[in-house]
């Protein structure tokens, strides 16, 4: 092979990659019959994996009601939450259900259907911390657990710039480093908190307040995460959400759940 | 046997070799190589953008400091750690060689994540035990966590290492240097160890490049280095690129270490040389 059919095969895969990045992709004649949904399954109480393995929680269950209510029939899979946008884009799965807010950053990479709920964020501490309130002035000097390229990370850095934010790989690390002292305080969705909270394992703490949602940070709330283009999809979540909203589906898995309006206003 | 004394394959100049023209397998490899190339320079001249660049460089700067003291740190600390176990290795006395032998299977046996979370997450769960011992200043902090974990892991590869070059070395030298009447100091320290360093440098290089790597699992308990920085950024622009700068960095790393060591290695082999 000649240094110039070398160049000529690499201009044309180029060409290629690019043609394939650029592409107008529709799914108008595609047959959603079979939609595969992935979840992160480690962000009790909205997606988990109870002791048999099974995936659980609000997230999955109000999937199964809106696969219900398109008549088709959905898989699940799980996914790391850092990989879970390029998972999407890859075609791993078709539509991401993991209480993924819908920000502008990730506007640009995906398409999101309406929201499907919207709760504020929350900060957690220990029962006999020292932090009176969640001012900024309070948490000055302290150290700040939060999910690693979440919302609530962002929100804790813009919220709390002179405490120091840990960024944890997923939310069962930092309650273990709450509860062992490491951090004095951990920001979270408040439903994760308050579920916590709840529980055993949260016996070492108490919730010290919601804090205020930043739209530029959190943006228009949780939606349903698809690729951009398939537009025939989005349409048929977004009819799906409308209908089990309408016809009492929505509120019997909330009532599962929570017992307040978790849909926001 | 292969004497050690006989120069190692690397010394000899790679220009003796005859020449060949090369196969059609190395021309298509080649060339895929070269595609490979030829795209990420294009991919990076398109989307080349000045705002990311000025944004996520300082932060990457950071990122690869970390890295760097990181894994400087550890490896002193374990060559350090490294050097009783591969006496104990080596030696007689089996109370000596079982413990260290246990140490260099446990630690090379188990996986570098699982070892980190147990020493992170794992020992936060005894802070009163900790505490009443005086060493939870040391366990709260994930900086030392970090170092503590990869210093106790690379000192059982390092151990391996430096034991198998010490035994490298002819049993004739130790004899030798003794009926000169060298003392065993002596010995090791002029006759042994710059003879063993010959053979244990390569390997030693291959340690470093992968604790350079290994260490971006730090970031499961919060430390974050070169990768996870990256991470962070990829997290906010959701763009490829990110991970390709990381690549790069990487990338000229391993490279440094690679040209030092052969530096080292000429320098080393000089009175090999004709």
């Amino acid at each position: 092979m000649t240094l110039l059919k070398t160049l000529v095969l690499a201009g044309t895969a180029l060409a290629f990659a690019a043609g394939a990045a650029s592409a107008q992709d529709t799914d108008a004649g595609k047959d959603w019959s079979t939609v595969v949904i992935g979840t992160e399954g480690a962000y009790p109480p909205f997606n988990f994996l109870d002791a048999s393995g099974q995936l659980q929680g609000f997230d999955v269950d109000v999937a199964k009601a809106l696969c219900e209510q398109m008549k088709v029939t959905c898989t699940f899979v799980t996914q790391d939450w850092d990989g879970m946008i390029p998972a999407l884009q890859n075609g791993n799965f078709d539509a991401l259900i993991a209480s993924m807010s819908i920000t502008p950053e990730r506007e640009e990479q995906i398409a999101f259907t309406d929201k499907y709920y919207q709760t504020p964020p929350a900060i957690a501490v220990p029962k006999d911390s020292d932090i009176a309130e969640p001012t900024a002035a309070a948490l000055d000097g302290k150290v700040i657990g939060a999910q690693t390229a979440t919302t609530h990370l962002q929100a804790a850095e813009s919220l709390f710039p002179d405490a120091e934010v840990r960024p944890y790989p997923t939310a069962e690390e930092y309650k273990l480093d709450i509860d062992s002292g490491r951090v004095d305080a951990v920001v979270d969705d408040v439903v994760v908190l308050s579920e916590w909270l709840k529980s055993d394992a949260g016996a070492c703490c108490k919730l010290l307040g919601t804090l205020p949602a930043d739209s530029a940070i959190y943006g228009k709330g949780i939606g349903i995460g698809l690729r951009k283009g398939d537009e025939k999809l989005r349409t048929m979540f977004n009819e799906a959400i409308q209908a089990i909203r309408a016809n009492g589906k929505y509120k019997e898995v909330q009532d599962k759940y929570f017992d307040f309006d978790v849909y926001g206003s | 046997m292969k004497n050690a004394l006989d120069p190692p394959l690397a010394a000899t100049p790679p220009d003796v070799l005859p020449r060949r023209r090369p196969g059609f397998a190395g021309v298509l490899a080649l060339g895929a190589w070269l595609l490979a190339g030829l795209s990420l320079v294009a991919y990076l001249a398109a989307a080349w953008n000045p705002d990311l660049l000025a944004r996520y460089a300082p932060i990457y700067l950071s990122g690869l400091w970390t890295t760097i003291q990181l894994v400087a740190i550890s490896f002193v600390a374990g060559a350090l750690i490294s050097v009783p176990v591969a006496l104990g290795r080596g030696s007689k006395g089996f109370v000596q060689r079982d413990l260290s032998t246990a140490y260099v299977v446990l630690f090379r046996g188990t996986p570098f994540i699982a070892q980190l979370f147990l020493i992170y997450y794992g020992f936060g769960q005894f802070r009163d035990f900790f505490e009443t011992i005086g060493l939870w200043g040391f366990f709260r902090e994930p900086w030392y966590c970090a170092i503590f974990a990869l210093a106790l892991n690379t000192a059982a590869y390092q151990a391996e290492i430096l034991r198998g070059a010490v035994a490298s070395v002819p049993k004739g030298q130790w004899e030798g240097a003794k009926s000169l009447g060298l003392s065993r100091l002596t010995t090791l320290r002029k006759v042994i160890l710059p003879q063993a360093a010959i053979v244990a440098l390569r390997p030693y290089t291959n340690e470093v490049i992968l604790m350079v790597k290994a260490s971006a699992i730090v970031a499961i308990i919060t430390v974050y280095d070169l990768l996870g920085e990256t991470r962070r950024a990829y997290s906010r622009t959701f763009d490829f690129q990110t991970y390709i700068w990381a690549a790069i960095l990487y990338l000229l790393i391993v490279e440094l270490l690679r040209h030092a060591t052969n530096f080292a290695e000429r320098r080393l082999t000089r009175h090999l040389r004709r």
